[in-house]
């Protein structure tokens, strides 16, 4: 067990606990810079596009994370400002925009038009809530085939190549530049999510999340400070988007689904409510499930000659995914690892019970 | 010179009359203390001093600045704190998280330099977290600084929530029964607490308490309510012999009067 001591109010305000989190990350972030290496050594290119997809789904988790996580409100609807951000930055692109004003323009402007969407059904609570964005997010499909002229319709769209001052970069051609660029968005993300955090603003928007009543009491405003988490959270979603559209290649109408949305609200879930980490680990897992389904049916089928091709497979082990850790394990994947850190920092002292507590993402509900 | 008027307040809830032509006065550091079997309407007012509830009738004036005008969440602003009855506290949120929360009033910086972290937010973050530690010392909290508040005991919780309303610097404190579920010494320690706040910080203290010990021992003046009406207003000592609040208390004594006489 690691002691800190505090000797400054510095310590309470900076990024990492103490140095030996500071070298943890430092290697981290080594690993994910050199990750292409391996890649490269042996000539494919394929696992890192995943691993690209990866980091565009932990995207748009972190906006997701930001707004259920940390701001106690579920959505369904965050395929939506996905494909807001995607469609805002294929127009933009090919109204002449340079990407590297096109791309942020396009987040924003996702989050403004988001919370604008947002703003009538932010009076509502829980599961309320959830089914407004709901709704919004069955929509979503029908109101791009409806603005044909800008989406493509059913027909689809063509997502311009990324270029930044002349330098093309296309998922195909560029996998490595496109991890790059990718990994950079990813990382000034969480940089500002991490500020946030330690923040009057994200302080307000855990206080809502954890009792409403109180967080009025100490002078937050609700209806100002759930349209600022909307608009950050819808921002992250658009920006995912934008990155998305250029990862896919080609979006249609059934793109940015309902499924999408549902996933994105799995993961994190899954990853654990509440922790930037948790979107990171939903993503892999929601990431690496395919593959490894694929990569199993081709196993069986080659070695075994068994050919199992159940439809719906896929979501079918999704689901059980799903209900087994909100049985077994609602602080998810990252609450899962704390637990496995303090029962050996603490060794031989862990007590089964000393992550109970209350379960309160939902306790908005009580007051009104 | 009154800090908080409230005068002639009504508040009905459909046939209820939860408060009824109330009106008091707390004066500039004072201790005031409302007490009343349940229901009397004690946490109503607090309630409508916060502005979550709106009163039907009656005017909220404090340093001479209509309550009325303004929404729950801008209340703070008038320098009033609270603490809530059953203890609303950030539960997943370490203490010094949700004492800075406190903080939130005296906040300058807006979202976009909070994303950046702009030297400016670094700068403020420092004073809140100077001026937490003044109420963590005062309330001996050095303990639990880091702890979460869902892991930690009901005596403390209250505490916290008392250095909550603490770190908002306010001028007048709303304590909702401050001494419900404490032991016998935690009482005597918030007693302290109440007495050194009133004296030291120069803090107005507007409060509801069931437990007459603390109340004799720390309020200059007490108001007696039952069924949301005014009994009786005085020093402890009065009001705890008032014929009145010891009827609301204890019954007439006379069979005759009750309406459900056992016959």
């Amino acid at each position: 067990m690691q002691f800190v001591f505090k000797t400054s109010y510095d310590a309470d305000i900076s990024l990492f606990k103490h140095g030996a989190q500071a070298v943890w990350y430092g290697l981290l972030l080594l690993l994910v810079l050199s990750t292409p290496l391996y890649f490269v050594a042996i000539d494919d290119a394929y696992l890192l596009g995943e691993i690209t997809g990866i980091l565009i789904l932990a995207i748009a988790g972190m906006g997701l994370m930001l707004l259920t996580g940390h701001t106690g409100l579920p959505s369904l609807g965050h395929a939506t400002f996905m494909a807001l951000g995607c469609y805002l930055n294929i127009n933009l692109l090919s109204e002449g925009v340079p990407w590297i004003v096109a791309f942020p323009l396009s987040g924003l402007m996702a989050g403004v038009l988001g919370t604008m969407i947002a703003l009538p059904v932010l009076r509502l609570h829980g599961v309320y809530l959830a089914l407004a964005t709901l709704a919004m997010s069955m929509l979503t499909s029908d109101f791009v085939v409806i603005a044909e002229p800008w989406t493509g319709g059913i027909a689809g769209a063509v997502v311009p190549d990324i270029n930044i001052f002349g330098m093309e970069i296309n998922r195909y051609s560029t996998p490595y530049k496109f991890y790059y660029l990718v990994l950079l968005v990813t990382i000034l993300l969480v940089w500002f999510y991490r500020n946030l955090l330690r923040s009057p603003t994200g302080r307000s928007f855990t206080a809502i999340r954890d009792s409403e009543i109180s967080a009025r009491a100490m002078g937050i405003n609700l209806m100002r400070t759930k349209a600022m988490s909307f608009f950050l959270s819808a921002t992250a979603a658009g920006l995912s988007g934008a990155l998305f559209g250029h990862s896919a290649g080609y979006v249609t109408n059934e793109t940015f689904d309902l499924v999408m949305s549902i996933t994105l609200l799995l993961m994190i879930v899954i990853g654990g409510l509440g922790f930037i980490h948790g979107a990171f680990f939903g993503a892999v897992v929601v990431g690496i499930i395919p593959v490894a389904i694929a990569n199993g049916r081709t196993f069986l089928a080659t070695t075994f000659d068994v050919n199992i091709n159940v439809p719906g497979l896929e979501s079918a082990l999704f689901a059980f995914i799903l209900i087994c850790f909100i049985l077994f394990e609602p602080m998810g994947l990252y609450g899962r690892w704390l637990k496995i850190r303090t029962y050996f920092e603490l060794f031989p002292f862990y007590r089964k019970d000393m992550f109970k507590r209350q379960k309160s993402y939902l306790k908005t509900d009580r007051l009104q | 010179m009154s800090l908080l008027e409230i005068e002639n307040v009504t508040l009905r809830f459909g046939g209820l009359v939860a408060v009824d032509n109330v009106s008091l006065k707390v004066n500039e550091g004072e201790v005031f203390a409302l007490v009343g079997p349940n229901g009397a309407g004690k946490s109503t007012i607090f309630n409508l001093i916060s502005r979550f509830y709106d009163p039907a009738e009656g005017s909220i004036r404090f340093e001479g600045n209509d309550l009325l005008k303004s929404n729950a969440d801008q209340v703070p602003s008038f320098s009033i704190a609270r603490t809530f009855q059953n203890i609303e506290l950030f539960e997943q949120a370490t203490v010094l998280q949700n004492l800075l929360v406190g903080r939130h009033r005296h906040r300058q910086t807006g979202m976009f330099s909070n994303i950046i972290f702009s030297p400016k937010t670094y700068r403020e973050e420092l004073c809140h977290r100077a001026a937490v530690e003044e109420v963590i010392e005062f309330l001996n909290l050095q303990p639990y600084r880091d702890k979460m508040i869902g892991g930690l005991p009901y005596g403390v919780r209250k505490v916290v929530e008392l250095g909550r309303a603490l770190a908002s610097e306010p001028k007048l404190l709303l304590l909702d029964e401050p001494a419900s579920g404490l032991s016998v010494e935690e009482t005597q320690d918030m007693a302290f607490w109440i007495e050194d706040i009133q004296t030291q910080m120069g803090i107005s203290i507007l409060m509801v308490e069931h437990d007459m010990g603390l109340v004799s021992a720390v309020s200059g003046r007490v108001m007696a309510l039952s069924d949301g009406k005014e009994l009786a207003t005085g020093t402890p000592a009065e009001v705890q012999s008032h014929p009145a609040v010891i009827e609301a208390y204890l019954g007439t004594g006379d069979i005759s009067k009750t309406g459900t006489s056992r016959a």
